[in-house]
């Protein structure tokens, strides 16, 4: 706890809200990317601190948000089936499929288990063996490595009835794809400080050439996340864009080389669906050939889904930073943590939620995105 | 032909169907587990109902049910917090606790170690809280459709000051006192239900704070309202007084206790302590020109100190509750919408 107060102390981040205050000149639109990152905004109220000129919008960074709903529709079908037991992170149990959330099938019978790592859902396989047991392998490269290590364990142990369902995700295609929209008004990121804690952030640099955009690797305290912006705001104010790594104390340049050669060994890089934004290439990781016997997907006689996402949730504008949890017409009126219309509103990393939660600290700032063009 | 005994030699060993027969294995149950445990000149009665000396105009009855996974965690187990519960209830109505009913709920195959030793926990703790168990029912479901041991108590406790305690009587202007720290037991559950395995020795706040309350009230402190801190914890439980007294509370989050342990174990899940369950908490109503005897009471009452006067109550009737935290931003708290679920990553 002595290194979180550290970083939640109120005098050093009054004094580093100052300094942001004291060297904007101009209007910034900065994105956080994770959905950690923009709750702890909305936690400690951040952008109060903020001057009014600096908008910090949310980005693509929550695994429950970006899953796509073909997905969720494929783990609710699973979850269904009869001598299944189906394994999930908490918080993907309340996300809405096409018609129902894995809750309801858990509460129709579905044998459901909420899991804090996937060696439980490895483990359950191997008390169980007269049971076929699936786990949601959901997330960013934070998840990939440890849903890799439990996939070469159970290749290793020759475990032949654990299957996972896949739903994995890279960032920096996502970052990439949001630089590259016409339509883009973020002028800095503030990168996830855990994913380049595995990635490190080599590959930012020609990203940050490309599209002339800072990024900070940033993590998750308060003082971190308004570090990253004073990080970020200096490059801005005086016409540099830099990779920076603000989350010093977790990341290097080249990341954990262990755990990507793990990834490596059991995924492959393809193109991935966005919740809410669609097809972008190379930014999803699927089982490798030597991993396919593992595949949930495969595995089990799944009936057709509805790829519909048409219900009103602006989820894909938010988490491209276009618009705001309050810019929806359903915030907090028909779409509310206990009816959804989208995962954003019931994730705990979600923005939706955030806003939802922390609702009477960002009122003032549930405006459209500023008008702001990209530098 | 199977000519088996159906009663096998070792059929003392676990909770049967025949146990809630009403039959002979019922009185067996009753007479070597039940009766010697809680015994008592009502419940020696072994009547259908209980006949219990009584004042017929300072009634307080509660009821409560328990159904907890496991039955055993670090710091208690079923049976003390099916007391203690509802030796709570009544506490926070401002009453004393009198007599208790208890009705199990045993799933076939329960061992009947297991049900001794939470039958010997509840008369230890009815003995620590002053009430007596002078009546119940035992049923019998079978093997998978209980959890083991459900537990319903109901209490019936006699008013000790001449004012209600209720919501209505909460003031602009009185204090808000929390009596120690929050998230102890919910997050000792939880390690203990999903075998998490922290650094610290975390155990359950669970006790009874009929104790406490009655000192304050017997002290002359004019206690406006009381509220334990069960399900949906500190938040949940302000947010209900907020809107029954219609009016906004004020919180200073520095001052809200929560240890380490609990801190950690919260951050490591991505859950707030503020909405964590709390078996041993409750929060006071009193005028401000009471703080300093309240905390008084508190310091003597209890083994840890931290207790702390935690906000205030505003006037208007907004019926909100708003927590200042460290950095001088507000934050409004609400209702936890549903079970508070583990994060991702």
């Amino acid at each position: 706890m002595k290194y979180l107060k550290e970083y939640r102390n109120s005098e050093t981040i009054r004094a580093m809200a100052a300094e942001i205050r004291k060297i904007s000149s101009h209007t910034w639109t900065l994105m956080e990317i994770c959905g950690g990152q923009t709750h702890a905004i909305a936690k400690y109220g951040l952008q109060q601190l903020l001057p009014d000129g600096i908008q910090l919008v949310h980005g693509p960074g929550c695994p429950v948000c970006v899953t796509p709903q073909p997905t969720i529709d494929r783990a609710i079908a699973i979850a269904a089936i009869p001598n299944v037991i189906f394994c999930s992170f908490g918080d993907m149990l309340r996300v809405p499929g096409s018609d129902r959330d894995l809750l309801e099938v858990k509460a129709s019978g579905g044998d459901i288990r909420i899991v804090y790592s996937p060696l439980q859902a490895l483990n359950l396989a191997e008390q169980n063996p007269g049971k076929q047991v699936v786990f949601f392998a959901v997330g960013f490269e934070t998840t990939a490595t440890a849903n890799a290590l439990v996939l070469s364990l159970a290749k290793q142990k020759q475990i032949n009835n654990f299957y996972a369902l896949i739903s994995q995700f890279l960032v920096t295609p996502a970052i990439q794809s949001i630089c590259a929209r016409e339509d883009c008004r973020i002028q800095g990121f503030l990168a996830a400080g855990h994913v380049c804690a595995i990635t490190g952030y080599r590959q930012y640099r020609s990203l940050v050439q490309k599209h002339q955009v800072p990024i900070v690797i940033t993590g998750f305290e308060p003082l971190d996340i308004l570090e990253g912006v004073l990080r970020c705001v200096r490059q801005l104010e005086s016409g540099r864009c830099e990779v920076e790594n603000q989350y010093q104390r977790a990341v290097t340049k080249t990341g954990n080389t262990v755990a990507q050669d793990l990834i490596k060994q059991v995924f492959k890089v393809a193109t991935q669906q966005w919740r809410g934004i669609g097809e972008i290439p190379a930014s999803g990781l699927v089982l490798n050939d030597d991993y396919s016997g593992f595949n949930a997907e495969q595995t089990f006689n799944l009936p057709a889904v509805s790829i519909s996402e048409n219900n009103g949730c602006i989820s894909g504008d938010i988490m491209l930073g276009l618009k705001k949890p309050g810019d929806c017409p359903h915030f907090a009126k028909t779409c509310h943590p206990l009816q959804p219309l989208g995962a954003p509103m019931v994730s705990t990393e979600g923005a939706c939620a955030a806003y939802y939660r922390y609702r009477n600290q960002v009122e003032s700032n549930e405006s459209t995105v500023s008008n702001s063009t990209k530098r | 032909m199977n000519l088996q005994c159906p009663i096998p030699p070792n059929a003392e060993e676990i909770i049967r169907l025949g146990h809630g027969s009403g039959g002979e294995m019922t009185q067996r149950l009753i007479d070597q587990y039940i009766q010697p445990v809680f015994d008592n000149p009502w419940l020696s009665q072994a009547h259908d109902s209980a006949t219990l000396p009584w004042k017929p105009d300072q009634l307080v009855f509660t009821t409560d049910s328990f159904v907890i996974s496991p039955l055993f965690f670090p710091g208690g187990n079923i049976g003390e917090l099916a007391v203690y519960g509802t030796v709570n209830d009544l506490a926070m109505a401002g009453a004393e606790p009198k007599f208790l009913s208890c009705g199990l709920i045993l799933e076939e195959g329960l061992p009947l170690e297991t049900l001794q030793r939470v039958l010997t926990s509840m008369a230890e703790a009815a003995r620590n809280s002053g009430i007596t168990l002078v009546t119940g029912d035992t049923k019998v479901v079978e093997k998978g459709k209980g959890d083991g041991l459900y537990i319903n108590t109901s209490g019936i406790g006699t008013l000790i000051g001449e004012q209600p305690i209720d919501p209505n009587r909460i003031c602009q202007g009185d204090s808000i006192i929390l009596s120690g720290d929050l998230g102890r037991h919910g997050m000792a559950v939880m390690a203990s239900r999903e075998g998490l395995e922290f650094e610290s020795d975390l155990l359950s706040d669970c006790a009874p704070l009929n104790g406490v309350v009655a000192q304050m009230i017997n002290a002359g402190i004019e206690v406006h309202c009381l509220r334990d801190l069960t399900r949906g914890g500190l938040a949940t439980a302000l947010v209900e007084l907020a809107e029954n007294c219609g009016r906004t509370f004020f919180l200073e989050e520095s001052k809200i206790p929560v240890c380490d342990a609990v801190q950690g174990a919260c951050e490591l899940l991505g859950l707030d302590p503020l909405y964590v369950a709390n078996e041993g908490r409750f929060v006071a109503f009193v005028p401000e020109a009471d703080i300093g005897l309240a905390l008084s009471i508190l310091r003597k009452a209890t083994a840890d100190s931290s207790f702390a006067a935690i906000g205030t109550v505003g006037g208007g009737n907004s019926s909100q509750v708003i927590l200042k935290n460290n950095l001088g931003c507000d934050r409004l708290l609400q209702r936890l919408p549903g079970e508070q679920l583990p994060r991702i990553c």
